[in-house]
Protein backbone atom coordinates (compact mmCIF):
# COMPACT_ATOMS: atom_id res chain seq x y z
CA UNK A 1 0.00 0.00 0.00
CA UNK A 2 1.20 3.47 -1.03
CA UNK A 3 2.01 5.78 2.17
CA UNK A 4 -0.75 8.45 2.60
CA UNK A 5 -0.08 12.21 0.73
CA UNK A 6 0.99 15.27 2.59
CA UNK A 7 -2.16 16.57 0.43
CA UNK A 8 -4.51 14.85 2.11
CA UNK A 9 -2.99 11.80 4.87
CA UNK A 10 -2.84 12.48 8.62
CA UNK A 11 -0.42 14.16 10.16
CA UNK A 12 -0.13 11.82 13.28
CA UNK A 13 0.43 8.01 12.92
CA UNK A 14 -2.75 5.52 12.45
CA UNK A 15 -0.69 3.76 15.79
CA UNK A 16 -0.43 7.37 17.64
CA UNK A 17 -4.49 7.45 16.91
CA UNK A 18 -5.00 4.22 18.61
CA UNK A 19 -3.07 5.08 21.81
CA UNK A 20 -4.70 8.11 21.70
CA UNK A 21 -8.41 6.47 21.58
CA UNK A 22 -6.96 3.92 24.23
CA UNK A 23 -5.88 7.26 26.56
CA UNK A 24 -9.42 8.49 25.76
CA UNK A 25 -10.95 5.47 27.39
CA UNK A 26 -8.39 5.21 30.12
CA UNK A 27 -9.35 8.74 31.28
CA UNK A 28 -13.01 8.27 31.16
CA UNK A 29 -12.50 5.23 33.16
CA UNK A 30 -10.54 7.20 35.79
CA UNK A 31 -13.35 9.69 36.11
CA UNK A 32 -15.86 6.57 36.37
CA UNK A 33 -13.91 5.16 38.90
CA UNK A 34 -14.00 8.25 41.41
CA UNK A 35 -17.58 9.20 40.70
CA UNK A 36 -17.20 12.25 38.77
CA UNK A 37 -19.68 12.96 36.72
CA UNK A 38 -18.83 13.55 32.75
CA UNK A 39 -20.86 16.73 31.24
CA UNK A 40 -20.72 18.20 27.62
CA UNK A 41 -21.83 22.12 27.42
CA UNK A 42 -21.60 24.06 24.67
CA UNK A 43 -18.31 24.87 23.09
CA UNK A 44 -19.92 27.66 21.01
CA UNK A 45 -21.68 30.39 23.61
CA UNK A 46 -22.86 33.83 23.47
CA UNK A 47 -20.03 34.47 25.99
CA UNK A 48 -16.35 34.10 26.19
CA UNK A 49 -13.29 34.18 28.29
CA UNK A 50 -12.51 38.11 28.91
CA UNK A 51 -9.30 37.63 29.35
CA UNK A 52 -6.97 40.03 27.29
CA UNK A 53 -4.40 37.35 26.71
CA UNK A 54 -6.95 35.39 24.91
CA UNK A 55 -8.37 35.60 21.87
CA UNK A 56 -11.55 33.59 20.79
CA UNK A 57 -12.75 32.58 17.19
CA UNK A 58 -15.91 34.27 16.56
CA UNK A 59 -18.96 32.68 14.87
CA UNK A 60 -22.54 33.56 13.67
CA UNK A 61 -24.24 30.53 14.06
CA UNK A 62 -27.87 32.74 14.23
CA UNK A 63 -28.69 34.87 11.10
CA UNK A 64 -28.81 37.82 13.36
CA UNK A 65 -25.51 39.25 12.88
CA UNK A 66 -24.72 38.49 16.54
CA UNK A 67 -21.56 37.46 17.36
CA UNK A 68 -20.96 34.27 19.64
CA UNK A 69 -17.56 32.10 20.44
CA UNK A 70 -16.44 29.17 20.34
CA UNK A 71 -15.16 28.69 23.90
CA UNK A 72 -11.39 28.89 25.04
CA UNK A 73 -12.43 26.65 28.22
CA UNK A 74 -15.81 24.94 29.22
CA UNK A 75 -14.99 26.42 32.28
CA UNK A 76 -18.05 29.03 32.89
CA UNK A 77 -21.04 26.94 31.66
CA UNK A 78 -19.18 23.74 34.44
CA UNK A 79 -19.24 26.43 37.19
CA UNK A 80 -23.27 26.72 36.35
CA UNK A 81 -23.62 23.18 36.38
CA UNK A 82 -21.63 22.84 39.97
CA UNK A 83 -23.94 26.31 41.32
CA UNK A 84 -27.05 23.99 40.15
CA UNK A 85 -25.79 21.19 42.39
CA UNK A 86 -24.11 18.84 39.40
CA UNK A 87 -21.42 17.61 42.45
CA UNK A 88 -18.11 16.76 40.92
CA UNK A 89 -17.92 17.23 37.16
CA UNK A 90 -15.46 16.80 33.98
CA UNK A 91 -15.69 17.91 30.51
CA UNK A 92 -13.44 15.97 28.17
CA UNK A 93 -13.64 18.08 24.39
CA UNK A 94 -12.42 20.27 22.39
CA UNK A 95 -11.53 24.03 22.94
CA UNK A 96 -10.31 26.90 21.01
CA UNK A 97 -7.82 29.90 21.10
CA UNK A 98 -7.75 32.03 18.22
CA UNK A 99 -4.26 32.50 16.73
CA UNK A 100 -2.54 29.78 18.49
CA UNK A 101 -0.14 27.66 16.81
CA UNK A 102 3.11 26.25 16.92
CA UNK A 103 5.02 23.07 17.54
CA UNK A 104 3.11 23.15 20.88
CA UNK A 105 -0.47 24.73 19.75
CA UNK A 106 -2.85 24.02 17.55
CA UNK A 107 -5.60 26.47 17.82
CA UNK A 108 -8.30 23.61 17.77
CA UNK A 109 -7.16 21.38 21.01
CA UNK A 110 -8.42 18.97 23.37
CA UNK A 111 -9.27 19.98 27.14
CA UNK A 112 -9.77 18.18 29.81
CA UNK A 113 -10.93 20.42 32.77
CA UNK A 114 -12.49 18.98 35.89
CA UNK A 115 -14.36 20.36 39.14
CA UNK A 116 -14.11 18.81 42.71
CA UNK A 117 -16.38 20.83 45.38
CA UNK A 118 -15.15 20.44 49.08
CA UNK A 119 -11.31 19.25 47.13
CA UNK A 120 -8.15 21.73 48.30
CA UNK A 121 -5.50 22.96 45.83
CA UNK A 122 -3.34 20.00 47.53
CA UNK A 123 -5.50 17.48 47.40
CA UNK A 124 -6.60 17.97 43.54
CA UNK A 125 -2.75 18.15 42.67
CA UNK A 126 -2.52 14.19 44.17
CA UNK A 127 -5.68 13.89 41.72
CA UNK A 128 -3.97 15.41 38.92
CA UNK A 129 -0.44 13.44 39.13
CA UNK A 130 -2.85 10.20 39.86
CA UNK A 131 -4.28 11.06 35.85
CA UNK A 132 -0.90 11.76 34.61
CA UNK A 133 0.64 8.47 36.20
CA UNK A 134 -2.33 6.68 34.48
CA UNK A 135 -0.90 7.54 31.14
CA UNK A 136 2.86 8.60 31.95
CA UNK A 137 3.55 5.98 34.81
CA UNK A 138 6.16 6.21 37.22
CA UNK A 139 7.32 9.51 37.39
CA UNK A 140 7.99 11.13 41.14
CA UNK A 141 6.08 14.44 42.04
CA UNK A 142 7.88 17.27 42.68
CA UNK A 143 6.33 21.10 43.90
CA UNK A 144 7.61 24.30 44.42
CA UNK A 145 6.22 27.96 44.35
CA UNK A 146 6.94 30.09 41.38
CA UNK A 147 9.24 32.39 43.99
CA UNK A 148 11.39 29.14 44.73
CA UNK A 149 11.77 28.09 40.44
CA UNK A 150 12.87 31.61 39.67
CA UNK A 151 15.31 32.31 42.20
CA UNK A 152 16.55 28.85 41.17
CA UNK A 153 16.56 28.66 37.07
CA UNK A 154 16.89 32.70 36.79
CA UNK A 155 18.27 33.97 39.85
CA UNK A 156 15.37 36.38 40.66
CA UNK A 157 13.26 36.97 43.62
CA UNK A 158 9.64 37.32 40.68
CA UNK A 159 8.11 39.67 44.10
CA UNK A 160 11.28 41.82 45.46
CA UNK A 161 12.93 42.26 41.89
CA UNK A 162 12.68 46.35 40.28
CA UNK A 163 11.48 46.84 37.38
CA UNK A 164 14.58 47.99 35.72
CA UNK A 165 17.01 45.02 36.75
CA UNK A 166 13.50 42.73 35.43
CA UNK A 167 14.33 45.16 31.95
CA UNK A 168 17.68 44.42 31.57
CA UNK A 169 17.86 40.79 32.49
CA UNK A 170 14.31 40.76 29.24
CA UNK A 171 16.10 42.99 26.93
CA UNK A 172 19.24 40.31 26.68
CA UNK A 173 15.77 38.21 24.70
CA UNK A 174 13.59 40.73 23.86
CA UNK A 175 14.96 44.24 21.97
CA UNK A 176 11.57 45.86 23.09
CA UNK A 177 11.06 44.58 26.33
CA UNK A 178 11.76 48.06 28.24
CA UNK A 179 8.43 48.62 26.72
CA UNK A 180 6.36 46.10 28.44
CA UNK A 181 4.70 45.64 31.66
CA UNK A 182 5.96 43.56 34.41
CA UNK A 183 3.51 40.78 33.69
CA UNK A 184 4.76 40.33 30.03
CA UNK A 185 8.72 40.40 31.36
CA UNK A 186 8.08 37.74 34.07
CA UNK A 187 6.04 35.97 31.36
CA UNK A 188 9.52 36.39 28.83
CA UNK A 189 11.61 35.07 31.65
CA UNK A 190 9.61 32.35 33.21
CA UNK A 191 8.80 31.09 29.54
CA UNK A 192 12.57 31.30 28.15
CA UNK A 193 14.86 30.70 31.51
CA UNK A 194 12.25 28.74 33.59
CA UNK A 195 9.98 26.28 31.84
CA UNK A 196 12.39 24.25 29.54
CA UNK A 197 13.88 23.15 32.76
CA UNK A 198 10.78 21.94 34.83
CA UNK A 199 9.39 18.27 34.34
CA UNK A 200 12.42 16.97 33.70
CA UNK A 201 12.05 13.36 34.60
CA UNK A 202 9.16 14.79 36.80
CA UNK A 203 5.44 15.67 37.33
CA UNK A 204 6.85 19.27 38.05
CA UNK A 205 3.83 21.69 40.06
CA UNK A 206 5.09 25.31 40.37
CA UNK A 207 2.29 26.82 42.71
CA UNK A 208 2.36 30.35 44.37
CA UNK A 209 1.61 32.74 41.08
CA UNK A 210 2.08 35.93 41.66
CA UNK A 211 -1.71 37.55 42.46
CA UNK A 212 -1.48 39.52 39.05
CA UNK A 213 -1.93 36.12 37.28
CA UNK A 214 -4.90 34.93 39.21
CA UNK A 215 -7.12 34.48 36.10
CA UNK A 216 -9.91 33.03 38.31
CA UNK A 217 -8.06 31.71 40.74
CA UNK A 218 -8.57 33.02 45.04
CA UNK A 219 -5.49 35.48 45.88
CA UNK A 220 -3.97 34.91 49.17
CA UNK A 221 -0.21 36.15 51.33
CA UNK A 222 2.74 33.36 51.27
CA UNK A 223 4.93 33.60 54.04
CA UNK A 224 6.67 36.07 52.89
CA UNK A 225 4.29 38.40 52.70
CA UNK A 226 3.69 38.09 48.40
CA UNK A 227 0.18 38.34 47.38
CA UNK A 228 -0.01 35.18 45.43
CA UNK A 229 -2.80 33.81 43.42
CA UNK A 230 -4.04 29.86 45.07
CA UNK A 231 -2.92 28.51 41.49
CA UNK A 232 -0.35 25.61 40.47
CA UNK A 233 0.82 24.22 37.04
CA UNK A 234 1.83 21.08 35.90
CA UNK A 235 5.04 20.75 33.58
CA UNK A 236 6.62 17.50 31.77
CA UNK A 237 9.14 17.57 29.94
CA UNK A 238 9.14 21.40 29.62
CA UNK A 239 6.00 21.48 28.41
CA UNK A 240 2.82 23.14 30.04
CA UNK A 241 0.28 20.47 31.36
CA UNK A 242 -1.91 21.35 33.26
CA UNK A 243 -3.23 24.75 35.22
CA UNK A 244 -5.48 24.62 38.13
CA UNK A 245 -7.44 27.04 40.98
CA UNK A 246 -8.84 27.65 44.08
CA UNK A 247 -11.65 28.60 42.49
CA UNK A 248 -12.76 32.32 43.36
CA UNK A 249 -16.38 32.34 44.01
CA UNK A 250 -17.32 35.55 45.10
CA UNK A 251 -19.39 37.33 42.01
CA UNK A 252 -18.11 40.89 42.84
CA UNK A 253 -14.51 40.11 42.81
CA UNK A 254 -15.55 37.51 39.37
CA UNK A 255 -17.61 41.02 38.25
CA UNK A 256 -14.39 43.29 39.22
CA UNK A 257 -11.74 41.19 37.09
CA UNK A 258 -13.92 40.80 34.17
CA UNK A 259 -14.70 44.62 34.19
CA UNK A 260 -10.86 45.42 34.18
CA UNK A 261 -10.10 42.81 32.05
CA UNK A 262 -12.14 44.89 29.67
CA UNK A 263 -10.59 47.86 30.21
CA UNK A 264 -7.42 46.62 29.38
CA UNK A 265 -8.63 45.45 26.25
CA UNK A 266 -9.93 48.66 25.15
CA UNK A 267 -6.62 50.07 26.26
CA UNK A 268 -4.63 47.45 24.04
CA UNK A 269 -7.36 48.22 20.93
CA UNK A 270 -9.53 44.84 21.55
CA UNK A 271 -13.06 44.71 21.41
CA UNK A 272 -14.88 43.97 24.70
CA UNK A 273 -16.09 40.37 25.34
CA UNK A 274 -19.51 40.30 26.85
CA UNK A 275 -20.06 39.21 30.31
CA UNK A 276 -21.11 36.20 31.59
CA UNK A 277 -24.28 37.42 33.37
CA UNK A 278 -25.28 33.42 33.75
CA UNK A 279 -22.19 32.93 35.72
CA UNK A 280 -22.49 36.15 37.67
CA UNK A 281 -25.91 35.00 38.59
CA UNK A 282 -25.25 31.54 38.86
CA UNK A 283 -22.59 32.78 41.54
CA UNK A 284 -24.47 34.60 43.65
CA UNK A 285 -26.84 31.79 43.89
CA UNK A 286 -23.57 30.18 45.38
CA UNK A 287 -20.78 28.28 43.92
CA UNK A 288 -19.63 26.14 45.89
CA UNK A 289 -15.76 25.62 47.27
CA UNK A 290 -14.13 23.86 44.98
CA UNK A 291 -10.92 23.65 43.55
CA UNK A 292 -11.00 22.75 39.52
CA UNK A 293 -7.87 22.05 36.69
CA UNK A 294 -7.68 22.39 32.80
CA UNK A 295 -5.45 20.01 31.24
CA UNK A 296 -4.11 19.80 27.94
CA UNK A 297 -4.57 16.21 26.56
CA UNK A 298 -2.60 16.21 23.44
CA UNK A 299 -0.17 17.74 25.29
CA UNK A 300 -0.01 15.18 28.02
CA UNK A 301 -0.22 12.57 24.53
CA UNK A 302 2.55 14.26 23.41
CA UNK A 303 4.85 13.34 26.69
CA UNK A 304 3.58 9.74 26.92
CA UNK A 305 3.94 8.76 23.06
CA UNK A 306 7.49 10.83 23.09
CA UNK A 307 6.13 13.01 20.55
CA UNK A 308 7.84 16.43 19.42
CA UNK A 309 5.07 18.14 17.66
CA UNK A 310 1.57 18.32 18.64
CA UNK A 311 -0.05 17.88 15.72
CA UNK A 312 1.98 14.39 15.61
CA UNK A 313 -0.86 13.50 18.43
CA UNK A 314 -4.14 14.95 16.25
CA UNK A 315 -5.50 13.67 13.15
CA UNK A 316 -5.17 16.30 11.54
CA UNK A 317 -3.33 19.33 12.52
CA UNK A 318 -4.32 22.69 11.41
CA UNK A 319 -2.01 22.23 8.26
CA UNK A 320 -4.23 19.79 7.28
CA UNK A 321 -7.24 20.29 8.45
CA UNK B 1 7.52 48.89 1.93
CA UNK B 2 4.88 46.73 3.57
CA UNK B 3 5.42 45.88 7.75
CA UNK B 4 4.88 41.88 8.61
CA UNK B 5 2.62 40.89 11.76
CA UNK B 6 4.22 38.26 14.07
CA UNK B 7 2.05 35.62 12.19
CA UNK B 8 2.99 36.13 8.94
CA UNK B 9 7.11 35.91 9.91
CA UNK B 10 7.79 32.83 7.31
CA UNK B 11 10.96 31.89 6.85
CA UNK B 12 12.67 33.11 4.14
CA UNK B 13 10.76 36.38 4.61
CA UNK B 14 13.11 39.14 4.71
CA UNK B 15 12.87 42.21 7.54
CA UNK B 16 14.44 45.05 9.03
CA UNK B 17 15.86 44.25 12.56
CA UNK B 18 18.18 46.85 14.56
CA UNK B 19 18.64 48.54 11.46
CA UNK B 20 19.92 45.74 9.48
CA UNK B 21 18.00 43.39 6.52
CA UNK B 22 17.67 40.00 8.43
CA UNK B 23 16.05 36.50 6.64
CA UNK B 24 13.97 34.88 8.76
CA UNK B 25 14.93 31.65 9.71
CA UNK B 26 12.13 30.11 12.20
CA UNK B 27 9.67 31.47 14.40
CA UNK B 28 8.15 29.93 17.13
CA UNK B 29 5.06 30.46 18.88
CA UNK B 30 5.38 30.40 22.71
CA UNK B 31 2.51 31.00 24.79
CA UNK B 32 1.63 30.12 28.91
CA UNK B 33 -1.84 29.07 29.17
CA UNK B 34 -2.29 32.16 31.17
CA UNK B 35 -0.44 35.16 30.06
CA UNK B 36 1.57 36.66 27.23
CA UNK B 37 1.98 35.07 23.96
CA UNK B 38 5.55 35.31 22.42
CA UNK B 39 7.18 34.45 19.21
CA UNK B 40 10.91 33.54 19.29
CA UNK B 41 12.64 33.91 16.64
CA UNK B 42 15.50 33.17 14.92
CA UNK B 43 17.01 35.28 11.88
CA UNK B 44 20.04 35.97 9.77
CA UNK B 45 21.71 39.35 9.44
CA UNK B 46 22.08 39.30 5.73
CA UNK B 47 24.83 41.61 6.18
CA UNK B 48 26.88 40.31 8.50
CA UNK B 49 26.01 36.78 8.32
CA UNK B 50 25.44 36.26 11.86
CA UNK B 51 22.44 34.53 13.47
CA UNK B 52 20.11 36.19 15.62
CA UNK B 53 17.58 34.83 18.60
CA UNK B 54 14.76 37.48 19.18
CA UNK B 55 11.86 37.36 21.18
CA UNK B 56 8.96 39.21 20.13
CA UNK B 57 5.20 39.97 21.24
CA UNK B 58 2.88 38.02 19.14
CA UNK B 59 1.26 40.43 17.17
CA UNK B 60 3.95 43.04 16.73
CA UNK B 61 5.27 44.12 13.26
CA UNK B 62 8.94 44.29 11.51
CA UNK B 63 9.27 46.63 8.68
CA UNK B 64 9.88 44.17 5.22
CA UNK B 65 13.45 44.55 3.59
CA UNK B 66 13.94 45.03 -0.05
CA UNK B 67 16.43 42.45 -0.05
CA UNK B 68 16.73 39.85 -2.72
CA UNK B 69 19.31 37.28 -4.08
CA UNK B 70 20.29 37.66 -7.60
CA UNK B 71 22.06 35.67 -9.74
CA UNK B 72 24.85 38.39 -11.47
CA UNK B 73 28.07 37.64 -13.73
CA UNK B 74 31.10 38.96 -12.29
CA UNK B 75 33.04 41.01 -15.23
CA UNK B 76 36.29 42.37 -13.11
CA UNK B 77 37.71 44.34 -10.57
CA UNK B 78 39.34 48.01 -11.27
CA UNK B 79 41.60 47.79 -8.02
CA UNK B 80 38.82 49.54 -5.97
CA UNK B 81 35.78 48.05 -7.21
CA UNK B 82 33.95 44.39 -7.90
CA UNK B 83 31.95 44.93 -11.29
CA UNK B 84 29.07 42.48 -11.94
CA UNK B 85 25.97 42.51 -14.35
CA UNK B 86 22.92 40.84 -14.59
CA UNK B 87 22.82 38.86 -17.68
CA UNK B 88 19.17 39.61 -18.22
CA UNK B 89 19.29 42.78 -17.86
CA UNK B 90 22.65 43.85 -18.70
CA UNK B 91 22.36 46.21 -15.60
CA UNK B 92 25.57 46.23 -13.58
CA UNK B 93 26.54 46.94 -10.18
CA UNK B 94 29.82 47.37 -8.30
CA UNK B 95 30.68 47.46 -4.83
CA UNK B 96 34.16 47.02 -2.83
CA UNK B 97 36.39 44.42 -0.67
CA UNK B 98 34.18 45.17 2.64
CA UNK B 99 30.93 43.68 0.91
CA UNK B 100 33.16 40.91 -1.44
CA UNK B 101 35.14 39.90 1.81
CA UNK B 102 36.57 36.39 0.84
CA UNK B 103 33.87 35.54 -1.44
CA UNK B 104 36.66 37.58 -3.73
CA UNK B 105 39.18 34.62 -3.50
CA UNK B 106 36.29 32.70 -5.78
CA UNK B 107 35.40 35.11 -8.15
CA UNK B 108 36.63 34.32 -11.49
CA UNK B 109 35.58 36.65 -14.93
CA UNK B 110 32.81 35.39 -16.40
CA UNK B 111 31.40 33.58 -13.61
CA UNK B 112 28.29 33.77 -12.04
CA UNK B 113 27.16 34.51 -8.37
CA UNK B 114 24.31 34.78 -5.84
CA UNK B 115 24.28 38.77 -4.90
CA UNK B 116 22.13 39.83 -2.34
CA UNK B 117 20.60 43.51 -2.85
CA UNK B 118 19.34 45.43 -0.29
CA UNK B 119 17.41 48.68 -1.67
CA UNK B 120 19.24 47.84 -5.29
CA UNK B 121 22.86 47.67 -3.20
CA UNK B 122 25.20 44.99 -2.60
CA UNK B 123 25.13 43.71 0.28
CA UNK B 124 26.91 39.78 0.42
CA UNK B 125 28.41 38.09 -2.59
CA UNK B 126 28.05 34.61 -2.61
CA UNK B 127 29.92 32.08 -5.05
CA UNK B 128 28.70 29.33 -6.72
CA UNK B 129 29.07 26.12 -4.30
CA UNK B 130 31.95 24.53 -6.79
CA UNK B 131 34.30 26.55 -8.82
CA UNK B 132 36.57 25.45 -11.94
CA UNK B 133 39.78 27.60 -11.66
CA UNK B 134 43.49 27.39 -13.32
CA UNK B 135 46.75 27.18 -11.13
CA UNK B 136 48.90 30.08 -10.98
CA UNK B 137 51.66 29.01 -8.89
CA UNK B 138 52.71 25.46 -7.57
CA UNK B 139 55.83 23.56 -7.26
CA UNK B 140 56.62 21.61 -10.11
CA UNK B 141 54.33 18.51 -10.98
CA UNK B 142 55.80 15.06 -9.99
CA UNK B 143 54.55 13.17 -13.12
CA UNK B 144 52.88 9.81 -12.50
CA UNK B 145 52.72 10.52 -8.88
CA UNK B 146 48.63 9.95 -8.66
CA UNK B 147 48.75 7.71 -6.08
CA UNK B 148 50.92 8.28 -3.42
CA UNK B 149 48.07 10.84 -2.06
CA UNK B 150 50.23 13.82 -0.96
CA UNK B 151 49.34 16.91 -1.58
CA UNK B 152 51.16 20.54 -2.04
CA UNK B 153 49.93 24.26 -2.04
CA UNK B 154 48.57 26.12 -5.30
CA UNK B 155 48.18 29.13 -5.52
CA UNK B 156 44.97 29.92 -7.98
CA UNK B 157 44.42 32.38 -10.63
CA UNK B 158 42.03 34.18 -8.55
CA UNK B 159 44.27 34.53 -5.99
CA UNK B 160 42.87 31.51 -3.11
CA UNK B 161 45.34 28.87 -1.64
CA UNK B 162 44.19 25.65 -2.20
CA UNK B 163 46.08 22.43 -0.93
CA UNK B 164 46.29 20.04 -4.61
CA UNK B 165 47.48 16.63 -5.36
CA UNK B 166 51.13 16.29 -6.43
CA UNK B 167 50.74 15.51 -9.64
CA UNK B 168 49.60 19.10 -10.82
CA UNK B 169 50.64 21.99 -12.46
CA UNK B 170 50.94 25.21 -13.81
CA UNK B 171 47.73 25.88 -15.77
CA UNK B 172 45.71 23.07 -14.36
CA UNK B 173 41.83 24.03 -14.53
CA UNK B 174 40.68 22.62 -10.52
CA UNK B 175 37.39 22.16 -9.24
CA UNK B 176 36.88 23.66 -5.66
CA UNK B 177 33.70 23.55 -2.82
CA UNK B 178 34.02 26.75 -2.04
CA UNK B 179 32.32 26.26 1.11
CA UNK B 180 35.19 24.37 2.36
CA UNK B 181 38.02 25.46 0.24
CA UNK B 182 38.76 21.80 -0.59
CA UNK B 183 39.96 20.59 -3.75
CA UNK B 184 37.50 17.92 -5.89
CA UNK B 185 39.61 16.97 -8.95
CA UNK B 186 40.99 18.08 -12.06
CA UNK B 187 39.01 19.33 -15.15
CA UNK B 188 40.09 18.42 -18.00
CA UNK B 189 41.53 21.51 -20.23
Amino acid sequence: MQRPSELWGPSSSLDTLRARAAALARIRAFFASRGILEVDTPQLCPVSATDPLLDSVPAQPFRDGRTWYLQTSPEFPLKRLLAAGSGPIYQLGKCFRRGEAGPRHNPEFTMLEWYRPGLDLGALIAEVAALAGELVPGLPLRSASYRTLFLLHAGIDPFAVGDPQLRERAVAFAPDADSWDRDAILDLLFSTLVEPRLGDGCLEVVTDFPASQAALARTRSDEHGNRVAARFELFMRGLEIANGYDELCDPSELRRRFEADNAERLRRGLDPVPVDERLLAAMSHGLPECSGVALGVDRLLMVALGKQRIDEVIAFGADRA
Amino acid sequence: MATYSSNEWKPGLKVILEGDPCSILENEYVKPGKGQAFNRVKLRNLKTGRVWDRTFKSGDSLEGADAVDKELQYLYNDGEFWHFMDPESFEQYQTGNDVVGDAGQWLKEQDSCTITLWNDAPITVTPPNFVEIPIAETDPGLRGDTATGGTKPAKLTTGAMVRVPLFLDVGDVVRVDTRTGDYMNRVRN
